[in-house]
């Protein structure tokens, strides 16, 4: 085996390695009133992308107060996680929209 | 409201020889407005009930936004116009897609005289007596479309688009109404 090899298949090991310690983003399709999927696992530290495909305002708003992201229509919105713990969110437009963010520490 | 409706039409008072049918079909109408008769509507018939019923929706919002200085009636009001005119826009794009002209019926024309005797009522109410019935029938208004989206329409509708943009109207009257009831809650 060329040295060149064993180099590039340590640094892929470690890349991978180091991925889960990295913070990473987490994608929620909004699509026809539906937040998918209903459930986001994360820790602190990650971010929740919602991915708005309706042509509709939605918003995504954590039931105890905690935040509220404003999803115009066509358009992305973010949270950076910053503690742990579960969270229910809704849209305040269509309350019938529901979802759940569940941060590890 | 369909039992309610045959025991209207089963009271011996409606039931007098005298009573033309036409009249008859007009109180069922305006019991249950959405063909409480029956009768399966056809795509260019639910095209027209469901752009009526949003138009609609609209009209009442803008009189609540000349009307309210409330300002959560009138952030849910601003929230029924945009969502209904994307949803007629959506309509409007379909059907002329589809080449579906909406047709005129005697449900668009009950639900357009109903909301016109509404307009009515609360043109001659202000404040918080005008907030309060406004969102009261937002809710029993959300409450009728969607029994009837729900009951008839969605059932009734042959293309598979139209299908698909009554279930989507669906889900957002339902969050509407929701919404309304949320509303009429802080506005007691």
């Amino acid at each position: 085996m060329k040295p060149g090899r064993i180099s590039l298949a340590a640094f892929v090991a470690l890349g991978l390695l180091s991925v889960p310690l990295q913070a990473g983003t987490i994608e929620v399709i909004v699509d026809k009133l539906v937040f998918a999927p209903v459930d986001v696992n994360a820790k602190v530290g990650d971010t929740v992308e919602w991915v708005n495909k309706d042509a509709f305002a939605h918003t995504a708003t954590a039931t105890n107060g905690d935040w509220n992201v404003t999803l115009a229509p066509k358009q992305n919105g973010q949270l950076v996680l910053k503690k742990p713990g579960t969270t229910d969110y809704f849209c305040k437009f269509h309350p019938n929209m529901k979802g759940r963010v569940i941060v590890a520490p | 409201m369909i039992v309610r409706l045959s025991a209207v039409l089963a009271a011996p008072g409606l039931a007098a020889p005298g009573l033309a049918a036409p009249v008859l079909a007009a109180l069922c109408l305006l019991t249950a407005p959405v063909f409480a008769q029956g009768a399966k509507p056809t795509d260019p018939q639910i095209a027209h009930v469901a752009y009526t019923a949003g138009q609609l929706d609209i009209d009442a919002a803008k009189q609540a936004l000349e009307k309210s200085k409330n300002k959560e009636v009138r952030d849910f009001a601003q929230d029924m116009v945009r969502d209904h005119t994307e949803v007629n826009k959506q309509a409007l794009a379909l059907v002329t897609k589809l080449n579906v002209k909406p047709e005129d019926n005697d449900t668009s024309r009950a639900l357009t005289k109903q909301a016109a005797a509404k307009r009515d009522e609360l043109s001659k109410l202000s404040g918080a007596a005008f907030d309060k019935a406004y969102v009261a029938n937002e809710v029993a208004y959300h409450k009728t479309v969607n029994g009837a989206l729900e009951s008839t329409l969605i059932p009734s509708a042959n293309n598979a688009e139209l299908k698909s943009l009554l279930q989507t109207g669906l889900k957002i009257f339902q969050g509407h109404q929701q919404h309304a009831e949320h509303v009429a809650a802080d506005v007691k």
